[in-house]
């Protein structure tokens, strides 16, 4: 097995670890700002990951394109989702957390 | 049990907790996100079947454009589901049950999954479209070879199918127009749909939005040799056009697409492909023949042909999406 490819397994293991952390603090977390925190998380970090993880694999240079675009293509959209999902909150006055608050 | 199988059965479970979900939401809202992600799921089975077209039509009707028809249609009504008594679901429980007993019953006929000997792979057909298909139209994507040429006559019967849907949604929710001059001049907050005030998203979207037009373009003329197509392209184009419309307000988007414009493209695809097809009647070949079209040279007839009918079916589709979208969100709320 070749540097490159344990490297790339350790991507894809790291990607896959950011989406179930994101995962489980879309469940955990209080109030819908921290949950938009967490569900942030999988997009860039774990999608990102698993993608340079499989840019690491590939063995034609048309898919190595594809997955940098797709890669590019999330970076730019997703924390535009995520502002505009906070934004839309906060101008809708849902509440914020506090400590000793219940989970809403 | 193989990685394939597990795959398949976790996918299908979400598909059934989606669809139970979906079921017992009264929030249409979050309803028409499950929805969304049911079509999500759906595109990646399709995948997993290496059904690659169907899956990309799917993912872009399914996910992109039906979601956000749904969500302009809840703008303008109310967004909760209105409780139905008790005694009266008794009916919409009998249908539901005979309907899904009558489908159950007719998938034992079904052949096992991945059955070699099912009709699909023993017929001769197969070998026709498989294997000669190469040889006389000299499209690497089969699929659409099929749909565009062989099966010519059905693609413009689904054409004028969504023809007819923009139709009679154009003719239910009246002709689209201009706002009236004699209303005050203050701008409108057009239902939800006014984002104009995020700068973020403005910039985000007019920078990302020629790279979705162009993907469009892509996928068009990439048909013959990958997934895609007309219709896949027609639906993304419209994507591209319904989120500059959400974004940038509904009057822009207009002045960049008048209407008379769009009623003109909405027919044109349509006339373009019944044209095509009289051209070759003409030319001494039968409806939709495209070898004539290239006298002594059947497979460029075919490729010219079947990149003519392509071309025509995204125009509609494209416009008659477009079309339904500003038909819905020109209304404003009125509940």
């Amino acid at each position: 097995m070749s540097v490159i490819e344990v490297l790339s397994g350790v991507l894809l293991a790291a990607g896959a670890l950011a989406l179930v952390s994101g995962g489980v603090g879309l469940l955990r977390f209080p109030d819908f700002y921290t949950r938009t925190h967490a569900a942030s998380v999988t997009d860039p970090a774990g999608a990102g990951l698993i993608l340079i993880g499989l840019l690491l694999r590939v063995d034609a240079w048309d898919t190595a394109v594809r997955l940098l675009i797709i890669l590019l293509f999330l970076t730019l959209t997703s924390p535009t989702a995520t502002h505009i999902l906070a934004h839309a909150a906060r101008r809708d006055g849902v509440p914020m957390w506090q400590e000793g608050d219940r989970r809403r | 049990m193989t990685a394939f199988s597990l795959i398949n059965i976790v996918l299908l479970a979400i598909l059934v907790a989606t669809a139970v979900t979906i079921t017992r939401l009264r929030a249409l809202y979050e309803a028409a996100m499950l929805a969304a992600l049911f079509s999500l799921v759906t595109a990646c089975l399709f995948v997993l079947l290496d059904a690659l077209d169907v899956a990309f039509t799917e993912a872009a009707v399914g996910v992109g454009i039906s979601t956000v028809l749904i969500l302009g249609v809840l703008a303008l009504t109310r967004s909760r589901e209105a409780v139905t008594q008790r005694r009266r679901r008794l009916p919409g429980v009998a249908a539901v049950l005979l309907v899904g007993g009558t489908l159950g019953y007719a998938s034992l006929d079904l052949p096992a999954f991945g059955a070699a000997d099912s009709p699909v792979h023993s017929h001769p057909l197969t070998e026709v479209y498989l294997h000669q298909s190469q040889e006389a139209v000299g499209i690497p994507n089969t699929v659409t070879s099929v749909l565009a040429s062989y099966r010519g006559l059905d693609t413009l019967g689904e054409l004028v199918v969504v023809f007819t849907a923009g139709l009679a949604v154009v003719s239910l929710l009246g002709p689209l127009r201009r706002r009236r001059p004699t209303r005050p001049e203050r701008p409108r907050p057009i239902a939800d749909f006014d984002l104009a005030d995020y700068r973020v998203i403005r910039v985000v979207s007019g920078g990302l939005l020629p790279f979705v037009l162009l993907f469009a373009l892509y996928v068009l003329f990439h048909g013959e040799y990958g997934p895609g197509g007309g219709f896949q392209a027609g639906v993304i184009f419209a994507s591209g056009f319904v989120l500059y419309g959400l974004v940038f307000g509904l009057d822009r988007a207009q002045r960049v697409v008048p209407h008379a414009a769009l009623w003109s493209l909405v027919t044109l695809g349509l006339l373009v492909y019944i044209g095509l097809g009289m051209a070759t009647m003409l030319l001494g070949g039968s409806f939709l023949d495209y070898d004539v079209l290239a006298p002594g040279n059947p497979a460029t007839g075919q490729h010219l042909g079947i990149l003519v009918v392509e071309t025509a079916i995204g125009i509609t589709v494209a416009s008659v999406m477009t079309t339904i979208f500003f038909s819905f969100a020109g209304r404003g709320v009125s509940r």
